[in-house]
């Protein structure tokens, strides 16, 4: 094969924040017509190396090379006429405008709006890429996965021939992995340059042509995938050796911790969601809900947790009908731990620190506060001995939560919700957007908690994840559970034809 | 008691009075409107309406002529528009306590510095205003006639607000970049567009807007400066936002509403003066946090008004 032409090159490239330095000494190079991917856990530099190419953040020190120009990008604007287009992990998009408006958003052009010509062209284009989509829908109304290749379509229609793509497929659902896989193929095919940010070993194996993994800020290799495998790449990421499977003894089932009978539910557009859904999980086992997204899954979840109303049918926790509790109580009265699906928004107070963080659903009695008095000192102590004891990276417990990494964010929800030892314990995509050794640690405490004897809800898109770690599963199809089996039993191809609604012929 | 509303004559003579009541809210409302959309809240209608009155009365004192008011009233309103924006854009001051501090300071310095300017202070002005303009034929139409076409050149500027607002907003590449940037900055700031730059230019046209609803209270109804007279028409204006669900046109049939119920309270404090007045002039702020009541839970603003936008922040 004979070398492309660098399409963009980076040299030395050092941005600080404060103290911490987010990227040290970054080169790289991304050859024309190349899928380049960029490999690291989260808070290894990956987005912020991205955000100082699209002019978002200036560089402390380096030079960025362009179609081999010396080039100073100081704003997103800049990147565009270079070119070079970045679909963020959290869409930059408009949700109450229309996808042609969207698509338009900041274009040169008459100032008298007429988006007819927008309109077909985005048509023309969106046929292109393979699909269809309605220019004058509002945006929040089409499902992620549309709402991603309008973001692509986005940096077309401005004619960028560099995409870089934040962490791709954390949104995706497997199906819609499959269809986003085909149209990067589709675009390299047609000459451009795609960079892939990412941290999912097998995303990398499958897409890309040349992979640079980051660690701590720093390029850690630069290597050819053709002569790399998953186990290396894995170990210069992570620093050490992975490992891929977790120890798996057989469950000691108790009485049940959960039991639904005949449940109904709107979702928040007021459409049903849980069609007279029953699902029983019992002490000391993991029972995996597999499913495909958008099938009811957050709504029962929410459902348990106390934060969505049944219209119909009964949810009991350790054996009490939960009518009549609300979120706090079912944790403390009821003893049910939540992971919520939205750490971010559901589960965290992203801007207050660490240690309030910790006692959210419990500062409100002893022994964190008393007579409406808190007790500062304790809820502090608290917070450093569940951060030393669940491996939170972090300066100290007054960091603000928003300034940590996914992973920590996870561990410290899951300390909360563990802590008081739940005999149920609800976590919904628990290791959504976590790296490998993030994940890891997030599965052995379910692990450990299992054994412990506390029931677990484990909600989640990754099948494989669900086959490694749960001891029963059940398939959640259109509001209502269309199988059950042993895990042991339990195969992708059986579970695919569940998780779409087809029967099983056996 | 509402035995007006069924006679022509008198029905007339109460929408007049609730036309010109509406016509500093409109002012403001647009105003305000613009500068929401754009994500900034302007709280400091009702300082800037009281800011356009003072620069009215100045401007037609000392030049003579309302022109020069008009004028002066809009360079006061931008530049309250401009400290807003400094302070709520720039630097990042919650917008809610920078607004607090223009109506605070707005009303102490327009009351000192009329004292200081005006002989005798600003109750004892006789300015010249703007006169009515006839539109031919159509004012002769009996009952909508006076009330529509035969008003100063300031009624009419209001309304052309209205159609100026909600066409630049809607119909043009700016006001959709205005939206966009209402509703969420960093989108916004990703696909091109000016974040800060929008902001300020929205403040500070929104500004001047409402204060020329205070310029419209000097030089066409009271030819005169008095403390405090825009008498809670910025909080009136800003219901008026809200229940027009950020919408020009129904923010300004809200400022119609407003004016209409404010004009019935003046016409009940004059047919029933054995009832204590405030009974009455309560009426137009009951009616404004009924409807608020009733518009429970739909109100919708943009996503990101109040929120100053921070390109690294995290």
């Amino acid at each position: 094969m004979t070398a492309a032409p660098d399409r963009l090159a980076l040299e030395g490239i050092v941005k600080q924040f404060g103290t911490f330095r987010a990227n040290d000494d970054v080169n790289l190079r991304i050859a024309k017509g190349s899928i380049h991917a960029i490999l690291g856990e989260n808070g290894a530099g990956k987005s912020t190396l991205m955000n100082v190419i699209y002019g978002l953040y200036e560089q402390d020190a380096g030079r960025i090379i362009s179609n081999g120009q010396e080039v100073r990008i100081t704003d997103p604007r800049e990147a565009m006429a270079l070119g070079i287009g970045m679909v963020h992990q959290h869409f930059k998009q408009v949700n109450t405008m229309s996808v042609v408006e969207n698509v338009v958003l900041g274009l040169p052009g008459k100032q008298i709006l007429d988006l007819d010509d927008d309109r077909r062209r985005v048509r023309e284009l969106a046929a292109e890429l393979g699909s269809e989509i309605d220019p004058d829908q509002p945006m929040w109304t089409l499902p992620i996965g549309t709402q991603q290749r309008v973001e692509i379509l986005k940096m077309l229609y401005r004619d960028a021939d560099l995409l870089i793509l934040d962490e791709p497929t954390s949104v995706l659902t497997p199906t819609e992995i499959r269809a986003f896989f085909d149209l990067l193929e589709k675009l390299r095919e047609s000459g451009r340059t795609i960079l892939l940010i990412t941290h999912k070993l097998d995303e990398v194996m499958d897409l890309a042509d040349r992979v640079t993994v980051m660690r701590l800020g720093r390029v850690e290799a630069e290597l050819e995938i053709a002569e790399t495998n998953p186990r290396e790449l894995a170990r210069v990421m992570v620093g050490r050796d992975v490992v891929f499977d977790v120890e798996h003894t057989a469950p000691k089932v108790g009485d049940p911790v959960l039991e639904i009978e005949g449940i109904s539910a709107v979702d928040n557009r007021g459409i049903g969601a849980l069609d007279g859904l029953s699902l029983t999980v019992r002490g000391g086992e993991i029972l995996g809900l597999v499913g495909i997204d958008g099938n009811g899954q957050g709504e029962l979840a929410e459902t348990i947790a106390g934060l969505r109303d049944i219209s119909k049918g009964r949810i009991s926790i350790c054996g009490q009908d939960a009518r009549g509790f609300d979120p706090a109580q079912r944790k403390s009265a009821l003893g049910m731990g939540y992971v919520p699906e939205d750490r971010q928004k559901v589960g965290l107070d992203l801007d207050s620190d660490i240690a309030f963080n910790m006692v959210l659903r419990s500062f409100r009695a002893p022994p964190f506060s008393r007579a409406g008095w808190i007790n500062f000192r304790k809820i502090r102590s608290h917070a450093e001995d569940l951060a030393g004891r669940y491996d939170v990276r972090m300066q100290n417990v007054s960091q603000r939560v928003r300034d940590l990494s996914g992973g920590n964010q996870q561990k410290i929800i899951l300390a909360r919700e563990i802590e008081d030892d739940p005999r149920l314990l609800v976590v919904a995509q628990p290791t959504k957007g976590l790296d490998v050794g993030a994940i890891e640690f997030v599965q052995r405490t379910l692990l450990a908690q299992r054994d412990r004897g506390t029931g677990v809800l484990y909600i989640s898109s990754e099948l494989e994840e669900l086959l490694l770690v749960a001891d029963r599963l059940a398939v959640i199809f259109k509001g209502r559970i269309v199988g059950e089996m042993p895990a042991s039993e339990a195969t992708s191809e059986k579970l695919g034809l569940l998780m779409t609604g087809k029967e099983l012929t056996t | 008691m509402f035995d007006f509303l069924t006679d022509a004559s008198q029905l007339a003579d109460v929408l007049g009075t609730a036309l010109r009541l509406s016509i500093p809210l409109i002012f403001a409302a647009m105003g305000g409107l613009l500068c929401e959309r754009s994500g900034v809240f302007n709280i400091a209608l009702e300082g800037q309406i009281l800011f356009g009155a003072f620069g009215a009365a100045v401007g037609a004192y000392y030049f003579g002529t309302p022109y020069m008011g008009l004028l002066i009233a809009i360079a006061f309103g931008a530049l309250s528009g401009v400290l807003l924006a400094v302070l709520g854009v720039t630097l990042r001051v919650n917008q809610i306590v920078v607004g607090i501090a223009i109506i605070l300071f707005a009303a102490g310095f327009t009351s000192f510095m009329s004292r200081l300017l005006f002989p005798g202070g600003g109750n004892s002005l006789k300015l010249n205003g703007f006169e009515n303009i006839d539109i031919p034929v159509l004012s002769d139409i009996p009952v909508l006639g006076p009330v529509l076409f035969s008003q100063n050149g300031l009624v009419y500027g209001a309304l052309f607000a209205v159609i100026a607002v909600h066409f630049v907003l809607f119909r043009t590449r700016v006001g959709m970049s205005i939206r966009a940037v209402g509703e969420s900055p960093a989108a916004a700031d990703a696909a091109g567009i000016h974040v800060f730059g929008l902001r300020y230019a929205c403040v500070i046209v929104g500004s001047s807007m409402a204060a020329l609803g205070g310029a419209y209270l000097v030089l066409t109804q009271v030819l005169l400066f008095s403390d405090n007279m825009s008498a809670g028409k910025g909080f009136i204006a800003l219901a008026a936002i809200v229940l027009g669900r950020w919408q020009p046109r129904i923010a300004f049939m809200a400022c119609l509403l407003f004016g209409f119920f404010d004009a019935v309270q003046l016409r009940l404090q004059f047919d029933q003066p054995e009832i204590p007045f405030q009974v009455f002039a309560a009426l137009p702020y009951l009616v404004a946090i009924l409807a608020l009541v009733g518009l429970m839970g739909q109100a919708n603003p943009p996503a990101s008004v109040g929120r100053p936008y921070d390109r690294e922040m995290r």
